[in-house]
């Protein structure tokens, strides 16, 4: 039992997706991704749309082995919970970097990459994923 | 404030019950619990995560309900993923609390080895964020080891430290007759075996297995027109929840809705943790655990495991945790724990739990865990 890809899905959430646009609320200042309808910090519903930070630092990771349907070509997987320069938290994948030289703390920047492929369609899924800075640190506008 | 009761428990043995399916499982836990109470239930909850999506079966409230003799009688299905079980009772809890009815069978049911493991795994990953989480492979083991890691980092706690825990598991399920794995490990095996999502390795993990589990509750007044009244009650529930997602949490080495839950539960009950006799909490992997003991008080934060190492929590100590085997060896068949952990922790009040007892326990909690700590539920039970 793969997980299905579903082409309205994956369009639907292509914003947030590609761009990493997460939310800030208007009441307590947080930023949280992915967006929600309200802060799960406070609870308020006045929020607004933000483009988060490229860059931030691998706060905790994990390199999975025992990898799900539709990941057998990544086996090992290794994913992290990545805290950005603003201090929101994102978790993704971790690309271009063996797991041996994955630490806590090192200095990563998000790149959009081919995140899997439907096995009986053949679809394929994008997303973020994190690799190692290669300078730093950068703005958007300067990635060109 | 009038007491809930527990009438009545059935336990199955947890493991590969290739022979007999979903209702097989659930008929005998659940006459079990009916024949000791002696009396049939007003009304049946039914918990479970994964049916829909590996037996295909839909409908479980009425199928539950009508193939184990109680056709006509109101049935829900309550779904919590790993934490459906306590969610379950919750929901029978305020029925009868509330004066719907007057007693209610809680059924937690969960068959998950008809199946290869991979396919497993991909269910037990639907506990998680679908979107945000799964998307990218982060598997329900990932998202646990992501915790781990920060917590052993964070508190400079070793390998060999963590280990104590499933060793310590192991041991409590030798003779328990219904345990899912009774054999004892070294915190070498430990560290020895496969590497399923470093740093978690299988020994840290809870084993796939089937099994169910039912806990008769009854109201005040029925209890006492019953032949043999019920020697333990509820006597404070709790719950409480948080986001999905792991990342929008508050911090990676806390569970605070299990703070919560308890809070609600033993403030209901005018008990403090100190007087906590027995608990079975949560260990669907090693850093649940300890975590949750934290987050109970038992132990200041980040000294959970060190507590541990120095032989806290074992058969003899206050509280005595999972004398069961929790999760990790009574075995983790994931909608029915949260009832397992209730009719274990009856036992032990009653003086009647098959495997390591706690002398003349008289208070105990339960605490079962949905997602990597999304909805949690605590219960604190009493000697009547």
């Amino acid at each position: 039992m793969a997980l299905r890809i579903s082409p309205a899905r994956v369009w639907r959430e292509r914003i947030p997706r590609y761009r990493l646009a997460g939310r800030q609320c208007r009441r307590c200042g947080r930023r949280h991704y992915p967006p929600r309808p309200a802060c799960p910090y406070c609870g308020s519903r006045e929020l607004e749309e933000v483009e988060l930070p490229r860059t931030g630092v691998v706060e905790t990771y994990a390199v999975i082995y025992t990898v799900m349907d539709g990941f057998r070509d990544r086996a090992p997987h290794p994913v992290a919970v990545v805290r950005l320069d603003d201090g929101t938290r994102v978790l993704a994948p971790l690309t271009d970097v063996e797991p041996g030289e994955i630490r806590t703390g090192m200095r990563v920047e998000a790149v959009l990459r081919r995140i899997r492929r439907d096995g009986e369609h053949g679809l394929i899924a994008y997303g973020i994923a994190f690799r190692p800075a290669l300078r730093e640190p950068r703005t958007r506008r300067s990635q060109g | 404030m009038a007491r809930v009761y527990v009438a009545g428990v059935g336990v199955t043995r947890v493991g590969r019950h290739y022979g007999r399916g979903l209702l097989d499982l659930a008929a005998e836990a659940a006459f079990r619990a009916i024949d000791e109470a002696g009396v049939e239930p007003g009304a049946v909850v039914v918990t479970n995560m994964l049916a829909s999506r590996l037996q295909e079966q839909d409908s479980l409230g009425a199928y539950i309900a009508s193939g184990i003799g109680l056709r006509g009688r109101p049935a829900l299905h309550v779904e919590a993923a790993c934490g459906s079980g306590g969610a379950g009772l919750y929901t029978g809890y305020a029925m009868v609390r509330s004066g719907l009815v007057d007693s209610v069978l809680v059924v937690g049911v969960e068959k998950m080895t008809d199946y290869p493991t991979s396919t497993v795994t991909s269910a037990l990953a639907q506990a998680a964020d679908a979107e945000y989480e799964l998307f990218y492979g982060a598997s329900f083991t990932g998202l646990n080891a992501l915790m781990m890691r920060y917590y052993m980092e964070r508190y400079g706690v070793d390998r060999d430290t963590m280990s104590e825990w499933p060793v310590m598991m192991h041991e409590n399920a030798l003779i328990n007759p219904y345990a899912q794995l009774r054999r004892r490990i070294t915190r070498e095996d430990v560290a020895r075996s496969q590497v399923v999502a470093d740093p978690i390795r299988l020994l840290d993990s809870s084993p796939i297995g089937d099994g169910a589990a039912a806990v008769l509750l009854v109201s005040e007044e029925l209890a006492s027109k019953l032949p043999e009244k019920p020697s333990v009650y509820i006597a404070g529930a709790g719950a409480a929840t948080d986001t999905v997602e792991l990342g929008s949490r508050e911090a990676l080495d806390r569970i605070p809705a299990a703070r919560m839950a308890a809070e609600q539960a033993l403030r209901a009950a005018g008990v403090r943790p100190e007087d906590i006799d027995v608990g079975e909490i949560h260990d669907a992997f090693t850093i649940n655990a300890i975590l949750l003991i934290e987050e109970l008080g038992f132990a200041e934060r980040g000294k959970a495991a060190r507590a541990l190492a120095e032989g806290r929590f074992r058969p003899g100590d206050r509280p005595t945790l999972n004398p069961s085997g929790g999760l990790k060896a009574r075995g983790h068949p994931v909608g029915a724990t949260g009832v397992y952990q209730v009719a274990e922790v009856a036992m032990q009040i009653r003086g009647d739990f098959p495997g390591v007892r706690v002398e003349g326990a008289e208070t105990g909690i339960a605490v079962n865990m949905g997602g990597d700590g999304s909805t949690l539920t605590a219960f604190i039970l009493r000697h009547a």
